[in-house]
C-alpha cells in the first residue's frame, strides 16, 4: 500500500468519530466518510503533497454542506425519544452534548468539533473552512456560548424575550 | 512589565484553552483568572464541555472500522452496468415485436435506466426473500389485484400469464416508484425460483430492452408508452428472456 494509501487509512477512525458528531446520525456520519474516502482514493494523483488530515476533513466538511442542503428538501426524521431519567450519568450527559450541538448553525458545529474534539489548530480550521482565521475566532466563541447556554438549560434566542 | 496589565480579551480565553496562546503571554492569563471569577468559570465551562465530547464521541474512534470503508472495498468498480447491448437471443424477440414497438429511445439517458432497475432490482431483493408475506394481495385474487394497481398507478396493470414458462403468480404489491407509484409483482417457480415485475411511470415513451446484472440477478428493463417495465430474475439470462418475452407480449394484447 503507497504511503498516501496509509495516511488516508489511519485517519478513518478520527474522520468516523468527527462526522458522527457533526451528524449525530451513525449511518449518515458513515455514508459521509464513505464518500469522503472514494474521492480522496479518485483524487490520489491531484494530491500533490501536503497536510492529509487537513485535506480529508476539508472534503468531509463540504460533503456535509452538500448533504445539508439535499436534506432540506427531503422529509425530516425526529428522535422520538426523550430524556430518560433513569440514563446514568454519562449517558444523560452524552445526550445532553448530543442536543446541544443540534442546536448550533453548520459551521459554528463544525469549528467547534475541529477545535474541540479534533485537536485542530485555529490555522488548519480556517484552511478546512476557507475563511480567516478571526472567522474561525469569533464562530468558536459564539459556538461555546451557545453550547454551555443550552447545557444550562437556557434558550439563548428567547432568553430575552419576556 | 507593562503587559501584565493590559486586560485579558475573548479571544486570549480562548486561544489559553485552546493552546493558541504564545507562552509569553500564559501567565498573565493564569493571573486574570484567579483575579476573575467569572471569566474563570467560563473558562472550566469550555474545559468541561470538551471533556464531554471526548467522552461522548470517542467511542466511535474506537470501534473497528466497518467493512463497507475499507479501502480496497471502495476501490473496485462500485457497480457494473451493461448499457444497451441486446443480446442474440433477444434479436428474435425484437423482431417479432408489433410494429408499434420499434425502439425510438435509444438515445434515452442512462441515468434514468439505471436508477429505475435499481429500484426493481431492490425491491426484487427486499421481497423475493420473504417467505410469509412476499406480496400484499395474493395470487388468487388475480382480478383484485389487477384492478387495485391500476387504480392506484394510473395505467393498466396486468399480471401476465406465465405457466407456459412454468410460473406461477404469487401476487402483487404497491411500491413507491420514481415518479409516484409503481406496481410490483411475483412469480413462482416449482423450485422455488422467483421472478418479478416492476412496473413504474418513465420519461421515456418507449426503449429498446436493455439486460443489467447485478450479483446473482438480471433485470431486463424496456419502456412502452411511458410506463417501465423491469422483469428480474435469476443469472440464468435466456431463461429471463423468454419470461421478459412472455410479459411484453401479453401486455401488449392487453393494450400496455
Amino acid at each position: 500500500m503507497s504511503a498516501f494509501r496509509q495516511s488516508v487509512e489511519a485517519m478513518i477512525p478520527a474522520l468516523r468519530r468527527y462526522a458522527r458528531a457533526l451528524t449525530r446520525d451513525a449511518d449518515a456520519a458513515d455514508d459521509l466518510v464513505q464518500d469522503t474516502l472514494v474521492r480522496a482514493l479518485r483524487s490520489e494523483r491531484l494530491f500533490l503533497g501536503g497536510d492529509v488530515r487537513s485535506w480529508l476533513y476539508t472534503i468531509l466538511t463540504n460533503l456535509n454542506k452538500n448533504r445539508r442542503r439535499s436534506l432540506a428538501r427531503r422529509p425530516q426524521f425526529m428522535q422520538l425519544t426523550e430524556n430518560n431519567p433513569d440514563a446514568s450519568g454519562t449517558e444523560a450527559e452524552g445526550r445532553d452534548i448530543e442536543r446541544a450541538l443540534s442546536t448550533l448553525v453548520e459551521e459554528q458545529r463544525s469549528v467547534l468539533l475541529l477545535v474541540m474534539l479534533e485537536g485542530m489548530s485555529y490555522r488548519e480550521v480556517a484552511d478546512i473552512q476557507g475563511v480567516p482565521i478571526g472567522t474561525v475566532m469569533s464562530r468558536l466563541a459564539r459556538a461555546r456560548a451557545h453550547v454551555k447556554a443550552s447545557l444550562e438549560g437556557e434558550r439563548p434566542a428567547l432568553r430575552r424575550v419576556k | 512589565m507593562n503587559d501584565h496589565n493590559i486586560p485579558v480579551t475573548e479571544d486570549e480565553l480562548h486561544a489559553f484553552v485552546d493552546g493558541e496562546l504564545p507562552p509569553e503571554r500564559r501567565a498573565d492569563v493564569e493571573a486574570w483568572l484567579a483575579a476573575h471569577p467569572d471569566d474563570a468559570e467560563r473558562v472550566q465551562s469550555w474545559r468541561t464541555m470538551a471533556e464531554m465530547l471526548h467522552a461522548r464521541y470517542d467511542g466511535v474512534a474506537q470501534e473497528p472500522v466497518p467493512a463497507r470503508l475499507e479501502l480496497e472495498r471502495l476501490e473496485r468498480r462500485p457497480r457494473q452496468w451493461l448499457y444497451g447491448a441486446i443480446a442474440a437471443t433477444l434479436v428474435a424477440f425484437v423482431a417479432g415485436g408489433t410494429a408499434g414497438w420499434v425502439a425510438h429511445g435509444a438515445a434515452n439517458a442512462p441515468s434514468t435506466f439505471q436508477s429505475f432497475t435499481e429500484d426493481a432490482l431492490d425491491a426484487h431483493r427486499l421481497y423475493v426473500v420473504e417467505v410469509r408475506h412476499p406480496v400484499e394481495v395474493p395470487g388468487n385474487e388475480r382480478d383484485h389485484l389487477q384492478a387495485w394497481l391500476t387504480k392506484r398507478c394510473g395505467w393498466t396493470v396486468f399480471a401476465p400469464n406465465l405457466e407456459a414458462s412454468g410460473l406461477k403468480l404469487v401476487g402483487g404489491r404497491l411500491l413507491p416508484g420514481p415518479n409516484g407509484p409503481a406496481s410490483f409483482l411475483m412469480y413462482e417457480g416449482a423450485s422455488g425460483e422467483r421472478f418479478t415485475i416492476y412496473t413504474a411511470k418513465t420519461e421515456s415513451g418507449a426503449t429498446q430492452m436493455r439486460y443489467a446484472k447485478e450479483d446473482k440477478d438480471g433485470s431486463l428493463f424496456w419502456a412502452d408508452r411511458g410506463v417501465g417495465y423491469v422483469v428480474t430474475g435469476g443469472a440464468d439470462r435466456d431463461r429471463l428472456t423468454r419470461v421478459a418475452q412472455a410479459v411484453y407480449d401479453q401486455a401488449e394484447k392487453n393494450g400496455g
